[in-house]
């Protein structure tokens, strides 16, 4: 009987050896890693690849369709020595820090608002989204026709309010022009701070203020010791994403003032733009790229590590 | 495999009667008749698909991906005898209708081929050619504006054949051509065109303030220019980071009272002299005095709206306002009734102290050294400058474009209409950026495509020091040249 029954369980759990490769492929290690290879490969293609080229290039005297020599660190030592990449330095780190201020203020004002429950909420907050879905570029160029030198809306609708007697020239002053870049950044990146520190609200539970406030808390002193350390973490991410997409903003500049007028504009990325693309210096335009890596890594750094703090805690 | 394949849509099938019949408050459970721990067949089944068949997809996509890439060449459906042409999108579109409409179909059956035409914004040029030769593959003929051509010598190929025919066939070039378009060893591109840059102005306007010609110099623009801005009619002329107006009219200006961006040997910078920095500050009075301080900031369309809108009184343009003014003559009327179009004059920029100057607009083609059809694209080329198919398209320009051969000159299309006729030597009088070097080389590129003679101007004129703002040229400059 023993012997029938072994015979029975040879044939059902005996199957077919499956190929060697196939087996292979039936081990979790392996299978995680063949899983795993298409990210890999992708973020090498796109991310490590190109920033090792961007290196490289740095480090030539390469020009568009030139590969160049090894000329070390010369075009660090150059646009040091440039007074226009130092323009652009300043500015990058005014527009960035500007904007920030005021994105995550007027963000956490209107995200506080939308928590709320009134009439219309969910249209509401569907419109405060606009800003981020019109393609920046079509907005930026409305913003430019509005900012236009000779006929201004926003001038023509100041004048008419009589709060004007002249024309104000938006982008052809230099301190103008930068106020008016960072308006329209300001403009494209509250909805995003808004929409996320509203889902970070939304995480907290409102019995924490409900019982503060029967401690006898006032509104600000709720916001102050209960909201605003839970909503820290989710507010640091969001600032992380902000600065790092505002230090290397293109769009809005280029189309604006294309870095005009003389330069007063320019940021990192212009700046790099026009002298890797417009005047072939690749090596050179790299060099002005990876200028912003020191900056934009310090900043993740410091960030992540606080994230980590605050998410131990 | 079918069998696989059916027991497995028989199990999904199972699999889902079971959970559309569980509640959707509940999370849907696997079937309960079987041991805890274990798979069901459905589970086996789907597993065995996703990993083994996505895996092997997988590797088919990456190994072809991989194919691609090791071989630098497009897959084979995407080669053949098209080719590629890169333009701008012209400021006369009927132009690019009549490329589009017939010169094109035309030439697709005289020389066999598929032509595609691809029209984009001007400043768009640079950065798709730039991209091209990088990745190594893209348009097969790109145009390019002034002395760009120089800044990818070593990425094209050399016209020097169809250049010589059509030289020789056209009474040769202007000399403006070469200087864009030869490196000093070859022609790096084929010449097109040259867009004539003229003063626009409103006659009536000049007459009312005593001018009934235009000024020849400097000083009586800058006086008439002072009685119209008084009137609220400025001149219009942009300072700011445009491929076009304004270089055309920073240059020249620059060269008119006696500055160049370089001596004769290519490698002297000598800007910082007393007659730049008299230029910088007559300038200055001049920007305040007489135009309108917005175009710091304007682009090459600004000043078309501000003069068809009766905002400003003269700018430095192509023959484009004009020729709008032409196409809707009912469209455009003055504040008197009468049509825009018959109260429109041009004219060359004024003198300075050390002559008169002027740059225009230059376009030219040139055939990346990547294109895989480069016996098609030249021969595009040789066909589109024959005299028979290039005068349609000349002629569609009414005058905004010179063509860049002698020969033209003698067109009847000048006769037509006198307001068009100073742009017909346009050609002759030009000077290139370098100047005074016989060729634009990439330094010069560099220069133009920092904007570094228009920014000193507009430094100065948005409050730096003329001295500073032309110490600050020449630090620029010679960062360039030496």
């Amino acid at each position: 009987m023993a012997i029938a029954e072994s015979r029975v369980e040879t044939k059902v759990y005996m199957p077919q050896a499956p190929r060697p490769r196939l087996r292979l492929l039936e081990d979790e290690r392996w299978l995680a890693f063949v899983l795993l290879l298409p990210t890999v490969v992708l973020l090498a293609t796109f991310i490590a690849y190109p920033f090792l080229r961007g290196i490289l290039l740095s480090v030539t005297d390469a020009r568009v369709g030139v590969p160049g020599n090894f000329v070390g660190l010369a075009n660090f030592y150059k646009i040091l020595n440039d007074g226009i990449f130092r323009t652009s330095v300043y500015n990058t780190f005014l527009y960035t820090g500007v904007t920030t201020v005021f994105k995550l203020a007027l963000g956490l004002w209107l995200a506080v608002l939308l928590n709320r429950n009134f009439r219309g909420k969910a249209f509401t907050r569907a419109f405060i989204l606009l800003p981020f879905i019109i393609p920046t570029v079509l907005s930026t160029f409305a913003w430019k026709w509005m900012f236009d030198p000779t006929f201004s809306v926003l001038n023509w609708l100041l004048y008419h309010l009589g709060l004007i007697t002249g024309r104000i020239n938006w982008l052809g002053d230099p301190q103008l022009a930068m106020i008016s870049i960072i308006i329209v950044n300001i403009w494209r990146g509250v909805p995003f701070f808004a929409i996320s520190l509203l889902a970070g609200l939304q995480t907290i539970s409102p019995e924490l203020s409900e019982a503060a406030a029967i401690d006898g808390a006032r509104p600000w002193q709720r916001f102050w010791y209960v909201t605003w350390p839970l909503l820290l973490p989710v507010t640091m991410v969001v600032v992380l994403f902000s600065v790092i997409q505002t230090f290397a903003d293109f769009q809005i500049v280029y189309v604006m003032t294309g870095g005009g007028p003389a330069n007063a504009t320019h940021l990192f990325a212009t700046y790099a733009y026009q002298i890797g693309i417009g005047t072939g210096l690749l090596s050179e335009g790299a060099a002005i790229s990876l200028a912003m890596f020191p900056a934009l890594f310090l900043v993740v750094i410091i960030q992540l590590l606080y994230i980590r703090r605050v998410e131990v805690r | 495999m079918i069998m696989a394949t059916t027991h497995c849509a028989r199990e999904s099938a199972r699999m889902l009667s079971l959970m559309e019949a569980q509640s959707s408050e509940r999370p849907a459970k696997p079937p309960s008749d079987r041991p805890r721990g274990s798979r069901s067949q459905w589970e086996e089944c789907m597993t065995r698909i996703t990993r083994r068949n996505v895996l092997k997809a997988g590797t088919a996509l990456v190994g072809g991906m991989a194919g691609i890439l090791a071989t630098g060449r497009a897959p084979a459906f995407a080669q053949g005898t098209t080719v590629h042409w890169l333009r701008w999108n012209d400021f006369v579109p009927t132009s690019d209708q009549l490329l589009r409409k017939e010169l094109l179909p035309a030439a697709e059956k005289a020389l066999g081929l598929k032509i595609n035409l691809e029209t984009v914004n001007g400043n768009d040029l640079q950065p798709r050619i730039t991209s091209a030769i990088q990745s190594g593959s893209g348009p097969d003929i790109v145009m390019l504006f002034n002395n760009h051509p120089q800044i990818y010598a070593e990425s094209v190929i050399d016209l020097s054949d169809i250049a010589g025919r059509v030289s020789e066939a056209e009474d040769g070039y202007y000399d403006l051509c070469r200087a864009n378009s030869d490196d000093g060893k070859k022609w790096i591109s084929l010449p097109w065109a040259i867009v004539g840059a003229m003063i626009a102005y409103r006659k009536s306007w000049f007459d009312e303030v005593g001018s009934p010609t235009f000024p020849d110099t400097w000083e009586k623009y800058r006086e008439v220019g002072k009685k119209l801005k008084a009137q609220g009619r400025p001149i219009g002329q942009t300072l700011g980071h445009t491929f076009g107006d304004a270089p055309t009219f920073s240059y020249p200006y620059l060269w008119s009272w006696g500055g160049t961006e370089v001596e004769k040997d290519g490698k002297t910078v000598n800007i910082n002299k007393k007659e730049v920095i008299e230029s910088v500050k007559f300038m200055t009075a001049f920007w305040k005095e007489a135009h309108d301080e917005g175009g710091l900031a304007w682009d090459d369309t600004n000043n078309n709206r501000a003069f068809l809108s009766q905002t400003i009184c003269a700018t430095l343009n192509g023959a484009s306002i004009y020729l709008e003014a032409l196409r809707n003559p009912d469209k455009y009327i003055t504040e008197k009734g009468a049509q825009l179009r018959t109260d429109i004059q041009h004219a060359p920029l004024p003198k300075g102290p050390a002559g008169q100057f002027a740059m225009h607009t230059y376009f030219s083609h040139v055939i990346p050294n990547y294109s895989k059809n480069q016996d098609g694209a030249k021969a595009l080329l040789k066909w589109i400058h024959t005299r028979a198919n290039y005068e349609p398209w000349f002629v569609s320009q009414k005058g905004f474009a010179t063509p860049p051969t002698h020969e033209w000159e003698t067109h009847k299309l000048w006769d037509e209409d006198k307001v068009m006729t100073p742009y017909k030597i346009a050609g002759r009088l030009g000077q290139t950026p370098g100047y005074p070097l016989p060729t634009s080389g990439k330094k010069a590129a560099e220069v133009l495509t920092k904007y570094v003679i228009t920014d000193m101007y507009a430094k100065a004129v948005q409050g730096s020091s003329a001295e500073d703002a032309v110490k600050w040229a020449e630090d620029e400059l010679k960062k360039i040249y030496t």
